[in-house]
């Protein structure tokens, strides 16, 4: 009896200081101020359609790209790192600790401004183009851990079938093992791509042309050039307008994949 | 098999020894294995049964000692392995199906890859298969909708599908629920009665009885005692096997 009136009594406080504190932000707040910074709606209608055909479309684009050089390197990286050969595994594990633990702003700025000095060269698509090989550089890592640990899912009976059945490592890897750790994967996955999706806005380190401005660096010129603030919320919008589904289907895949195939 | 085979025994293990790091499992094992025998293999758990067996085709490597199937050395180098296997089937205690394919795709993918059969000849002899096992009309399903029976006699048309010369069998039974040992022995008997060469790791000493033409009892990493199944199992000789079977019978 005691304890139940204790409890009641500690949500209680809880209730009360999280309504006060609500309250305390509501009054606080200089709406007039936040309006006029962030929800100019003059400026946010000058945005479009610039904000979707151009950056978000290039937001979009990137990440593709990033994604897709990403997972062929990845998949690589993780079959380099779990090969019978020890120096392929040294040179996988090399890469994936060195890329992991740099910031990738850094990796970028590297094959943007300092690669192309030093060696004299032009990469496909300017600075951009130089920006999202690093981009793909960076994520292959992380995508290769993910994918070694997919791989590594699959239960050890699934190659010996295989290998009883006389298929070579090679085949037992494309037509047994990949297919299974690619479904294991899915989810975290996604949550890769969700991670890409926000990093594409390093990208604005490298210096674009309006035509090749994703969102981040696409609403920062918007900042500069109307004195507003507006330019952030919508490109915020458009992020969330991606990320938020699919944030919400790796929840929905990795509960459905908690009750089991 | 018409010609005399070029080799004495279809499985012939010399002298096998087998460690893991400093746990000697095996501890030379000599045994072999007639053309159109059924062997059965019994004894305590952790006795070696199931490393003896998977030594044979080589899931797992010998320390020492050989291996030889219809006469090919399998620690040889120059041994074609995937090719010998490709004539050794295998069935396993778990099955091992593959789940993201459909009953069909699993008996049709190494007739593919490694007898380069064409996908009409491969789903051919997939579906005789399946009937041999009587499941004809699962060819569509997927593993995971198939009972524990079903998808054992799913990887026995698996692996008869390599028109394999013998069979291994880890224990295929265990794994299943009681009603549901029946059709698979069903099917091991049917097999045997076809003159199939099989050795069978396996706990069921009615099968070993009816079926087997040899019973091997192991213990501790050696072969204890072998012979004729009914005679070692109405007459033991040995007191650990007295003792084993006490138990199980
Ligand atoms: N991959 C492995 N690594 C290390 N030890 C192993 C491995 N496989 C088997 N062993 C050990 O070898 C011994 C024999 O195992 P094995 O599986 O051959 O026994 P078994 O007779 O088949 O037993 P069971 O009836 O339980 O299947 C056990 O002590 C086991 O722990
Ligand atoms: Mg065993």
């Amino acid at each position: 009896m005691k304890r139940t009136t204790k409890t009641r009594l500690t949500r209680g406080v809880m209730y009360a200081i999280f309504v006060a504190a609500v309250a305390a932000l509501v009054l606080a707040a200089d709406w007039p101020a936040i309006q006029k910074a962030f929800f100019n709606v003059e400026i946010a209608r000058e945005l479009f359609p610039d904000v979707v055909v151009i950056a978000a479309k290039n937001t979009i684009i990137y990440t593709a790209i990033a994604f897709a050089g990403g997972m062929v390197l990845g998949l690589v990286l993780a079959l380099m790192k779990l090969s019978p050969v020890a120096p392929y595994r040294w040179v996988a594990t090399a890469y994936i600790e060195f890329f992991r633990g740099l910031p990738a702003l850094l990796v970028i700025f590297t094959f943007a401004f300092a690669v192309p000095i030093a060696f004299q060269w032009r990469p496909p698509g300017g600075s951009a183009g130089a920006g999202l090989l690093a981009l793909i550089i960076v994520s292959a890592a992380y995508i290769a851990e993910t994918i070694r640990a997919g791989i590594q899912a699959v239960p050890k009976g699934q190659v010996e079938a295989a290998h009883s059945l006389g298929m070579p490592a090679g085949w037992t890897m494309v037509s047994v093992v990949l297919p299974q750790a690619f479904r294991i994967v899915i989810p975290p996955l996604t949550n890769e791509l969700v991670v890409l999706i926000k990093d594409t806005s390093l990208l604005f380190i490298a210096g674009m042309a309006l035509s090749q401005q994703e969102l981040t660096t696409f609403a920062r010129d918007g900042v500069s050039s109307v004195g507003n603030s507006t330019p952030l919320t919508i490109a915020a919008l458009m992020y969330l307008a991606v990320t938020l589904p699919l944030t919400r289907l790796v929840a929905y895949m990795e509960r459905r994949g908690a009750r089991g195939r | 098999m018409t010609s005399t085979p070029a080799y004495e025994h279809a499985i012939d293990v010399q002298q096998l020894h087998k460690s893991f790091g400093d746990n000697e499992v095996l501890k030379g094992i000599d045994f072999h294995v007639d053309d159109g025998e059924v062997v059965c293999v019994i004894g305590p758990s952790g006795s070696g049964k199931s490393t003896l067996l998977r030594c044979v085709n080589q899931l797992e490597v010998p320390t020492k000692g050989r291996v030889l199937v219809e006469g090919v050395d399998m620690s040889d180098p120059e041994t074609d392995l995937n090719d010998v296997r490709s004539r050794i089937g295998m069935v396993f205690q778990s099955f091992n199906l593959f789940p993201h394919l459909t009953v069909t795709a699993n008996l049709t993918l190494a007739q593919r890859r490694v007898k380069k059969r064409g996908k009409a000849e491969a789903e051919k002899c997939a579906l005789k298969n399946l009937a041999r096992v009587g499941l004809e009309d699962k060819a569509d399903a997927y593993p995971a909708h198939l009972s524990g029976g079903q998808q054992q006699r799913v990887a026995i048309a698996r692996a008869l599908s390599m028109d394999p010369d013998l069979m291994l069998f880890d224990e295929p039974t265990s794994a299943l629920d009681p009603e549901l040992v029946g059709d698979v022995l069903a099917v091991m008997k049917s097999l045997a009665s076809e003159g199939m060469t099989m050795m069978v790791v396996t706990h069921e000493m009615g099968f070993a009885r009816e079926v087997g033409d040899k019973l091997v009892f192991m213990d501790e990493g050696v072969i204890m005692e072998e012979g004729d199944p009914a005679e070692v199992l109405s007459n033991p000789q040995h007191a650990r096997t007295q003792e084993f079977l006490s138990k199980v019978l």
